[in-house]
C-alpha cells in the first residue's frame, strides 16, 4: 500500500502500457478474453484516481504526489510527475472515458488485439500529458499519444467514403482525415517543439515551475533579439500548436474529418479527453508562462473563441451527417472553454477571471462527457443502419425508446439545459467573460442560440417527424440499445446530472486550483 | 596484461573470413553458421566492452598498443572513448543481423559472406583506431569490400554503376583525407602517427584553416554530405539487403566519425572556422533530403535519401561544436543506424517475396509480414523523431546545440521533422495497408525465425534507448567532454 | 675466394646457364625436356638465390673489382629479387607452349637476370653499359621468341629498335661524361659534376633518356604497350618488373653517387616527367580492352609512381621507391601469371576471357582480386603500404602536388582494375555453365601463385622489419 500511494502517478500512467503488453500475448482468437482484459486493466487506473481523488488535498498549492527520476540528465529533464486540482480533474475524465471506450468497443471483430492494445497506449499518452511536470515529457507524451489515434483511425474507421485530394486522385477517407490529423498536429506542434528547445537551451531546465519564474522575469536579449520580440514568437508558437489541439477556428479543419471518420470509441477520446489536451497546454504553459503577451492578445484569443462558437454552431446546423454535426458540436463547445482562457487571460486575478476560468475547465471535464456520450449515441445507431445520413432517418422515437430517451438527455446536456451540467459551465464562462470580454461574450450568446438549433434540428430529423419505414421492419427492422451500451452511458448521465445539480464536489476542486495558479 | 578485446573484435570477422574462404562452396550450412558465430561472438565482446567501460573515469580504454613500424611512429593502436564504444557496439548488432537477413542468399555464399567479414573488420578497426595510419587502413579496408559484394550479389539493374560510383566516390573521399592527414603528420614533427600525441599538437590557426576542410569534408563523403551525397542513394538501393544494412547503417557512420575524430579533434581551430558552412552544408542535406525521399516511387530510395537526411543532422550535431549538438550527434549516429538497419531488412524481406519495389504496385503486407509491418511503423515513428523512441532522444539535442549556434537553423531544419512524417507515413500505409494487389495473393510467404530475431532485437535497441537515454547518453557525454577540453583548450 | 663472394651470384647464374645449354642436347625428346627445363632452371634459381642469401651478404660498401661494382646491400637486395622473380617466371614458361620446350628461352632468362644483377651494382660507366646491354639484347630475343607470331615478332623487334637507339644516346652521353671528367668511376663523377652545369643539362639528360626508356617513363614509353602485349605473357611478365626494377635502380645509385647536386634541380623536371607518366599511362588504360595492354600501361603508370620516391630524394624517398618496387614486382608478377594461365587456356587475352573466371577457380579469382587490388592501392595489400610511403615521402619534402596528383591517378587505376575484377567475379561466360569449363592451374604455378599473394599480403600487413631492412639497404647507397 505504502509503494501505491508512493508512486501513485506512475502506476496510473503506466499500467495500461504494462495491460497492452500483455494482451499482445493473448491468443488473437480469443475476443471474449481480449476484450475483458482490456477493460478490467482499465478500470485499475480508474479506481487509482478515485483514490487520488480521495487523497487530494485541493487548497494545497502546488503539486501533490510528485514523483520525479532521473532522465535525460544530459540536457536536464528529469521524469517528474504531478497532479494539481486542473490536471487531476484530467485525469479523472480520461481514466473514467478510456473504460467506457473499450466497452464500446466490444462490437469491434477485426483485430481486436491490436485495436485494445492501440487504445490502452493512447490512454498513457494522455495520461501523461496531463500529469507531466516537466516541459520535455509534456511533449514526448504530446506526441505519444498522436500514434495510436492515427492507427485507430486509419485501420478501424469508417470504410467508406473517399476524397478526392488532386488532380482526381481519391483515397479512402479515413486515409485522408488520419494523415491530416497527424501531421496538422505535427506541424502545429514543431512550433512548440522549437519553443520548448529554446526554453531548455537558456535556462537549463525544464521544470515547470522553474521556467514559469525564470522566463516571466526575463530581460535583456536573446538570440540576438529583445526579449519581448523573441517571447511573442515563442507565444504564438505554443499557441499554434494548442490551438490546433482544441481546436481553434481556423485551426480546426482536420477535426471535422478526423472525428467523422475515427471508429466510435476513437471519436469518444478524440472528442472526450484529447481536444482537452490543447485546452490544458493554454491553461498549464501559455497562461503561466506569457502572462503579459496572454493579457495583451486576449482580444484575439476571444475573437477567434467566439468565431468557434459561431461558426462551430451554424456549421453544426447545416450538416446533413449526424456524426459531422457531433464534431462541429465540439468545436461550438471548446470555444466556449477558450473563451474563459481569453478572460483569465485578460484579467487575471480577477473574480470574474477566476470565475470565467472554473467554467472553462468545468467546461473541459463535461463537455468530454457529453461529447463522449454524444458520439457513442452516433455510433450505436450507425452500427445498426450503417448510416449516418439525418435524411435516411424520421421517427424513429416509437421504435427506440430507450435509446430516444438516452439521446435527448445527452443531447440537452450538449445544449446547455439548466439542471445538466453544460448549463453550470456555460453559465460560469459567460458570466465571468461578460465584465471582461463583453462584446465577444454578447456575439459568443448567438452561438449559444444555434446550438439549441443544430440540436433540436438533430434530434427531431432523427426522433420525430413521421416514422421512416425502412427501419420499421423485415431485416433493417431497428433494434433497442442493449445492456452493454446503457451501461457505457449510464456513468456520463449519471456525471452530467449530478454536476447538473450539485457541481461543488468538482467545484471545489478546480476552484481551489484556479485560485491558486492564477 | 588484459584480454586484448579491441584487437580480437576487430579481428575476429577477417579471421572468420579467411576460415570460410576455405570452405568448399557447397558447404552452405557450415559457411552461415560458422558467419553467425563469428558474429555473435563480436557482438559479445562488443556488448561487454560497452557495458565495463568506466564512464566516472572517461577517456580511452581498452588500449592495446603494437609499435608496429618505429621508424615512422606507426603502431596497431587501439582504444574506445564515449563516441565510438557505441559505435562499436552498432557495428556488432548490425554484422549479427545482417547474417540473420542474409541466410537465403544462395549465389556464393562463401565469397559473400567472406567479403561482408572483411568490410566488418575494417569498420571495426576504424572505430578503434587510435593510429592515424591504422585508421585509412582499416578505412579503405572497408571500401574495397562494398564494390564487391554491390556489383555481384546487388540489383541487377543498376548495380554496376551504383557499385563503381560508390567506390570511386569513397575513395576520392578517403584519399584526400590521407594527402591531409600526411601533411599533419610532417607538420606536427612528432614522427608519430598516434592519434593521442597528435591531439595535444598545436598547429598554426592557418595551417588548421587551410587543411581542416579537406581532411573532414574527404571523410564526410562517407558521410554522405551535400553535395558530395550523390553515391549514396544509388548505393543503398543496388546493394543486397545486408549490405545496405551495412552501408546505411554503419559505414556513413564510419564516415561522420572518422571526419570527427580525424577532422574536429586534430584541427579544433580550423573546426570553428569552416563550421558555417559544414551547417549550411548539413542543412542542404537534411531539408533536400526529407525532400526527395518524398517524391521517390522506389521504396529503397526513399529510405536512401532519408538516411542521407538523417546523416545531415549528425553532421549539424558536430558542426554546433556545442555539448548538446556533439552528444545528439553521437546518440543519433547509434539510433539511426539502427533505424535503418531495420528499414532495408524490412524493405529486403518484402522485395524477396513481392520482387518489386514500385511503392503503387505494393500493398496489404500487413497480413502475411506483421512483424515486418510493426517493425517498418516503428522505424518510421524514429525516424521522424517521436518521442518514446531513440530519435527522439537524438534529435532533440542536436536541436538544442543549434539553438545555441544559429537559431533560424533550427527553425529551417524543423521542417524536415513534418516533411519526414508525411512521407514515411504514406510508405508504410501504402506498401503494407490498403489493399494487397492480386498478384501476390499466395506469395508471399511470411517471414523466417532469423528475420524475426534480428527484428525485434532492433525494434527493442530503439524503443530502449527512447524511454531510457541513460542506457547510453552517460557514454557518449563522455566522449563529448573529450571534443569540447580539445575545442576549447585549442 | 673470398673476393668472388661479391660476384657469388653472378658466378651461379653463369653456371647455371651454361650448364643448361650443356644438358639440353641430352635431353631425350620433348615431354622429358619441357618440365626438366623449367624445374631445372628453377631450382638452380632457387639454390643461386639460398646460396648468395647464405654467403655472400655484404658487410659494409666497397668497391670491388678495380671499382667496377660496389658490394653493398642496396645492390644485393635489388639482386635478389631478380633472382626471385627470374625462378618465378621460369617456372611460368613451363606452362607456354612455345618457350618451354627451348633451352635458349632458359638461358635467356637467365643470362638477362645475370645482366641485371651487375647492372644493379656496377659503378663504373663501362660496367654499367656492358650491363644494360646484357640485359637487354636476351630481353629482346625473348620478345621475340614465338616466331610464328605476327605480335611477338613485332613486339621483339620494336623493342630491339628502341632499345638500340636509346642504348646508342646513353653510350654517348656516357662518353661525354668521361670526356669531360676523365674519369668512367660513378663515385667520382659526384665531384667533377659539380662543376659543368651546361654540360650537366645535355648529359643527363642523355643518360636519363637511355634510362627512362628502360623504365617506361614518359615520354620513353611508347615502346612498352605493344611489346608487352606481343611478348609471351610471362616474359612480358619479367619485363615489366624486374627489368623495370633495375633501371630504378641504376637511375637511383646514379642520382646519389654521380649526380647529387643537380638532382636538386632536375627534380622538377623529374616530378613533371612523373606526372605525365602517371597521368598517360592511367588514361589511356582506362580505354583498354585487352587485359595484357591494360597491364602495360598500368606498368608505365607505377613507374610514374616509383617515380614520386626518386623526386622525394630524401631517406625516406629513396627506401619508399625500392618498396614500392619489391611490392610492384610481387603484383606483377602475380598478375601477369594469372594472364598468362587464363591466356593459355582460353587463348585470349581480352576482357571477356575472364568471364566468369571466379566460378571456374574460385581460388584463381581470389589471386585476381589480391593482384589488382594491390595495384590499386587497396589495403591490406602491399600496394597500399607501398603508396603511402611514397606519397609520405612527397609531402615530407614539400612536393604536396605531387602526391596529390599521385592521388588522383590512383583513383582513375581503381576504376580500370574494378572493371577487370567486374569481368572475374560478376560477368558470367554465355551459357552460365562454368561449371563445365573449370579453369585447372598445374600445382607448380599454383604454388607459385601463392607464395606470390603470400608475400603481397605479408608486405601489405607486416610491413615494418621489411621497409626497415629496405631503408637500411638504401642507406648504404649513400
Amino acid at each position: 500500500m505504502e509503494f501505491i500511494s508512493n508512486h501513485i502517478l506512475t502506476l496510473i500512467l503506466f499500467l495500461p502500457v504494462l495491460a497492452a503488453v500483455v494482451v499482445l500475448c493473448l491468443p488473437k482468437d480469443n475476443l471474449k478474453a481480449i476484450r475483458w482484459t482490456a477493460l478490467g486493466a482499465s478500470l485499475i487506473p480508474f479506481v487509482l484516481t478515485i483514490i487520488l481523488w480521495a487523497q487530494f488535498k485541493p487548497g494545497q498549492p502546488g503539486y501533490q504526489f510528485e514523483q520525479q527520476y532521473a532522465w535525460y540528465s544530459a540536457i536536464h529533464s528529469t521524469f517528474h510527475l504531478g497532479v494539481d486540482g486542473l490536471s487531476l480533474t484530467m485525469v479523472l475524465l480520461t481514466t473514467l472515458l478510456t473504460p467506457l471506450a473499450l466497452l464500446a468497443s466490444f462490437s469491434i471483430t477485426d483485430r481486436v488485439k491490436a485495436y485494445m492494445s492501440l487504445f490502452l497506449l493512447l490512454e498513457t499518452g494522455m495520461l501523461g500529458v496531463f500529469m507531466a511536470v516537466d516541459l520535455l515529457i509534456f511533449f514526448v507524451f504530446w506526441e505519444v499519444g498522436l500514434v495510436p489515434m492515427y492507427f485507430l483511425m486509419n485501420q478501424w474507421g469508417s470504410e467508406k467514403g473517399e476524397r478526392e485530394i488532386w488532380k482526381g486522385v481519391k483515397v479512402q477517407a479515413r486515409n485522408y482525415a488520419s494523415l491530416k490529423f497527424i501531421i496538422y498536429t505535427m506541424g502545429g506542434s514543431l512550433g512548440l517543439l522549437l519553443a520548448i528547445q529554446l526554453l531548455g537551451v537558456t535556462f537549463q531546465t525544464y521544470d515547470l515551475p522553474t521556467l514559469a519564474r525564470q522566463w516571466t522575469t526575463l530581460e535583456g536579449t536573446l538570440l540576438g533579439l529583445p526579449v519581448a520580440t523573441v517571447k511573442a514568437v515563442a507565444f504564438w508558437a505554443f499557441v499554434i500548436a494548442f490551438a490546433i489541439k482544441v481546436p481553434v477556428w481556423p485551426f480546426h479543419t482536420w477535426l471535422p474529418d478526423a472525428h467523422t471518420e475515427a471508429p466510435t470509441a476513437g471519436s469518444m477520446l478524440l472528442a472526450g479527453v484529447m481536444l482537452k489536451l490543447g485546452a490544458y497546454g493554454f491553461l498549464r504553459l501559455v497562461l503561466p508562462l506569457y502572462p503579459a503577451e496572454s493579457s495583451k492578445y486576449a482580444g484575439a484569443l476571444a475573437f477567434l473563441a467566439v468565431m468557434a462558437i459561431v461558426f462551430g454552431a451554424f456549421a453544426s446546423y447545416g450538416q446533413k451527417d449526424f456524426k459531422r454535426l457531433v464534431a462541429y458540436s465540439s468545436v461550438n463547445h471548446m470555444g466556449f472553454v477558450l473563451l474563459g482562457i481569453a478572460t483569465a487571460a485578460k484579467a487575471p486575478g480577477t473574480l470574474d477571471a477566476t470565475i470565467a476560468l472554473n467554467g472553462a475547465v468545468l467546461q473541459m471535464f463535461n463537455h468530454g462527457l457529453s461529447a463522449a456520450g454524444m458520439f457513442f449515441l452516433v455510433g450505436v445507431l450507425y452500427e445498426r443502419t450503417h448510416t449516418r445520413n439525418l435524411d435516411d432517418f424520421g421517427g424513429l422515437f416509437p421504435l427506440v425508446p430507450i435509446y430516444g430517451g438516452i439521446l435527448i438527455f445527452t443531447s440537452m446536456a450538449s445544449l446547455g439545459l439548466p439542471g445538466l451540467n453544460g448549463f453550470v459551465s456555460e453559465f460560469l464562462v459567460v458570466r465571468g467573460s461578460w465584465p471582461v470580454l463583453t462584446i465577444y461574450t454578447a456575439i459568443a450568446m448567438l452561438g449559444l442560440l444555434f446550438t439549441g438549433a443544430y440540436i433540436l434540428k438533430g434530434l427531431r430529423s432523427i426522433l420525430h417527424g413521421p416514422l421512416n419505414e425502412h427501419w420499421a421492419k423485415g431485416k433493417h427492422k431497428l433494434t433497442e440499445i442493449n445492456t452493454r451500451e446503457i451501461i457505457v452511458m449510464a456513468p456520463l448521465m449519471v456525471l452530467i446530472l449530478i454536476i447538473g445539480i450539485w457541481p461543488a464536489w468538482i467545484l471545489e476542486v478546480i476552484n481551489k486550483a484556479v485560485m491558486i495558479l492564477f | 596484461m588484459q584480454f586484448p578485446f579491441l584487437g580480437v573484435i576487430v579481428f575476429t570477422p577477417l579471421v572468420a573470413a579467411l576460415v570460410i574462404l576455405m570452405y568448399k562452396p557447397e558447404w552452405k550450412k557450415a559457411i552461415r553458421w560458422t558467419a553467425l558465430a563469428a558474429g555473435l561472438f563480436a557482438l559479445a565482446l562488443s556488448i561487454w566492452v560497452y557495458f565495463t567501460y568506466d564512464k566516472a573515469a572517461a577517456g580511452y580504454q581498452f588500449i592495446e598498443k603494437y609499435n608496429w613500424m618505429p621508424m615512422l611512429g606507426i603502431s596497431l593502436h587501439f582504444g574506445v572513448d564515449g563516441m565510438s564504444v557505441p559505435l562499436v557496439l552498432l557495428t556488432g548488432v548490425v554484422m549479427v543481423t545482417g547474417v540473420m537477413i542474409s541466410w537465403g542468399i544462395e549465389d556464393r555464399p562463401r565469397e559473400f559472406f567472406a567479403f561482408l567479414f572483411i568490410l566488418a573488420s575494417g569498420v571495426f578497426g576504424v572505430f578503434a583506431s587510435l593510429d592515424l595510419f591504422m585508421l585509412f587502413f582499416f578505412y579503405e579496408i572497408a571500401v574495397f569490400p562494398m564494390y564487391l559484394l554491390i556489383a555481384i550479389w546487388g540489383w541487377i539493374k543498376t548495380r554496376e554503376y551504383a557499385a563503381m560510383k560508390l567506390t570511386l566516390y569513397l575513395f576520392i573521399g578517403s584519399m584526400v583525407s590521407l594527402v591531409g592527414a600526411l601533411v599533419m603528420y610532417w607538420t606536427s614533427g612528432q614522427h608519430t602517427f598516434d592519434m593521442l600525441v597528435l591531439e595535444t599538437v598545436k598547429f598554426t590557426p592557418a595551417f588548421q584553416k587551410i587543411w581542416f576542410l579537406p581532411v573532414f569534408l574527404g571523410f564526410a563523403v562517407l558521410g554522405g554530405i551535400f553535395p558530395f551525397h550523390n553515391w549514396s542513394p544509388d548505393g543503398h538501393v543496388a546493394a543486397p539487403t545486408a549490405v545496405s544494412m551495412f552501408h546505411a547503417g554503419v559505414l556513413m557512420k564510419l564516415g561522420a566519425f572518422a571526419a570527427l575524430r580525424v577532422g574536429i579533434m586534430l584541427l579544433p581551430e580550423g573546426a570553428k572556422f569552416w563550421a558555417p558552412l559544414i551547417m549550411g552544408l548539413a542543412l542542404i542535406n537534411i531539408v533536400y533530403g526529407a525532400f526527395i525521399a518524398s517524391v521517390q516511387t522506389d521504396f529503397k530510395y526513399v529510405i536512401g535519401f532519408s538516411s542521407v537526411s538523417h546523416m545531415g543532422l549528425v553532421m549539424m550535431g558536430f558542426a554546433t561544436l556545442k555539448p548538446e549538438g556533439l552528444l545528439g550527434a553521437g546518440v543519433q549516429m547509434f539510433s539511426h543506424g539502427v533505424m535503418t538497419a531495420l528499414f532495408f531488412a524490412v524493405v529486403g524481406m518484402v522485395y524477396d517475396r513481392a520482387h518489386t519495389r514500385d511503392i503503387p504496385k505494393l500493398g496489404g503486407m500487413i497480413k502475411p509480414l506483421p512483424l515486418a509491418g510493426i517493425g517498418l511503423i516503428i522505424g518510421s515513428l524514429v525516424s521522424m523523431g517521436m518521442p518514446g523512441f531513440s530519435g527522439f532522444v537524438a534529435e532533440f539535442p542536436i536541436f538544442m546545440g543549434i539553438w545555441k549556434t544559429q537559431w533560424i537553423v533550427a527553425v529551417i531544419a524543423a521542417v524536415s521533422i513534418v516533411v519526414t512524417a508525411s512521407y514515411v507515413l504514406l510508405v508504410v500505409r501504402r506498401v503494407f495497408f490498403g489493399k494487397m494487389p492480386e498478384e501476390f495473393e499466395g506469395h508471399i510467404t511470411p517471414i523466417r525465425t532469423h528475420d524475426k530475431i534480428a527484428l525485434v532485437l532492433l525494434m527493442a535497441l530503439m524503443i530502449g534507448i527512447g524511454w531510457f537515454p541513460s542506457l547510453m547518453v552517460p557514454w557518449v557525454q563522455t566522449g563529448v567532454q573529450h571534443i569540447l577540453a580539445l575545442l576549447g583548450g585549442a | 675466394m673470398t673476393t668472388l663472394l661479391p660476384i657469388l651470384p653472378e658466378i651461379l647464374l653463369l653456371a647455371l646457364g651454361v650448364l643448361i645449354l650443356i644438358i639440353d642436347p641430352f635431353l631425350k625428346n620433348d615431354e622429358i625436356r619441357r618440365p626438366f627445363l623449367g624445374w631445372f632452371t628453377a631450382g638452380g634459381l632457387l639454390v643461386t638465390l639460398t646460396l648468395s642469401l647464405l654467403l655472400a651478404r655484404p658487410a659494409g660498401p666497397i668497391l670491388v673489382f678495380g671499382g667496377m661494382l660496389r658490394f653493398d646491400w642496396f645492390g644485393f637486395l635489388f639482386k635478389m629479387f631478380f633472382i626471385f622473380a627470374a625462378d618465378v617466371t621460369a617456372l611460368f614458361f613451363m606452362d607456354t607452349d612455345k618457350l618451354n620446350r627451348r633451352a635458349e628461352a632458359y638461358l635467356l632468362l637467365v643470362a638477362a637476370g645475370l645482366g641485371m644483377c651487375l647492372m644493379a651494382s656496377s659503378a663504373d660507366l663501362v660496367m654499367l653499359y656492358l650491363a644494360i646491354e646484357t640485359t637487354s639484347i636476351p630481353l629482346y630475343l625473348l620478345a621475340g621468341f614465338l616466331k610464328d607470331d605476327e605480335k611477338s615478332t613485332e613486339s621483339g623487334f620494336k623493342y630491339l629498335l628502341f632499345g638500340a637507339l636509346t642504348s646508342a644516346v646513353l653510350l654517348y652521353g656516357f662518353s661525354l661524361i668521361y670526356g669531360f671528367s676523365g674519369t668512367t668511376s660513378l663515385y667520382d663523377l659526384g665531384s667533377h659534376f659539380a662543376k659543368f652545369d651546361l654540360l650537366a643539362v645535355g648529359v643527363t639528360f642523355m643518360v636519363l633518356a637511355g634510362l627512362a626508356f628502360k623504365v617506361s617513363l614518359f615520354p620513353f614509353h611508347f615502346w612498352a604497350p605493344d611489346v608487352y602485349e606481343g611478348a609471351p605473357t610471362p616474359v612480358a611478365g619479367f619485363l615489366s618488373t624486374a627489368s623495370k626494377a633495375a633501371g630504378f635502380a641504376v637511375i637511383l645509385r646514379l642520382l646519389t653517387a654521380s649526380f647529387p647536386i643537380i638532382s636538386a634541380d632536375w627534380s622538377l623536371i623529374l616530378a613533371v616527367l612523373a606526372t605525365l607518366t602517371m597521368t598517360v599511362g592511367n588514361l589511356i588504360a582506362l580505354a583498354q580492352k585487352n587485359v595484357k595492354r591494360l597491364l602495360a600501361y598500368s606498368s608505365i603508370a607505377h613507374a610514374g609512381y616509383a617515380m614520386i620516391g626518386v623526386v622525394a630524394f630524401s631517406q625516406l624517398g629513396v627506401a619508399s621507391v625500392v618498396f614500392y618496387l619489391i611490392g610492384y614486382v610481387l603484383t606483377n608478377l602475380l598478375a601477369f601469371g594469372i594472364v598468362g594461365i587464363v591466356g593459355r587456356v582460353t587463348g585470349s587475352d581480352d576482357f571477356s576471357a575472364y568471364a566468369g573466371l571466379s566460378r571456374r577457380n574460385s581460388a584463381l579469382g581470389l589471386a585476381a582480386l589480391v593482384a589488382f587490388l594491390s595495384l590499386a592501392g587497396m589495403p591490406p595489400f602491399v600496394g597500399f603500404v607501398a603508396k603511402f610511403f611514397v606519397f609520405s615521402a612527397a609531402i615530407e619534402t614539400g612536393w604536396t602536388w605531387l602526391a596529390i596528383v599521385g592521388v588522383l591517378n590512383s583513383i582513375i587505376g581503381l576504376y580500370y582494375y574494378l572493371n577487370v575484377l567486374k569481368y572475374v567475379y560478376l560477368y558470367r561466360m554465355e551459357n552460365h555453365d562454368e561449371d563445365r569449363h573449370p579453369l585447372t592451374v598445374s600445382r607448380h604455378v599454383a604454388v607459385t601463385l601463392a607464395i606470390l599473394v603470400a608475400g603481397i599480403l605479408l608486405f601489405g600487413m607486416l610491413f615494418a622489419p621489411w621497409f626497415t631492412l629496405v631503408s637500411n639497404a638504401t642507406g648504404t647507397l649513400f
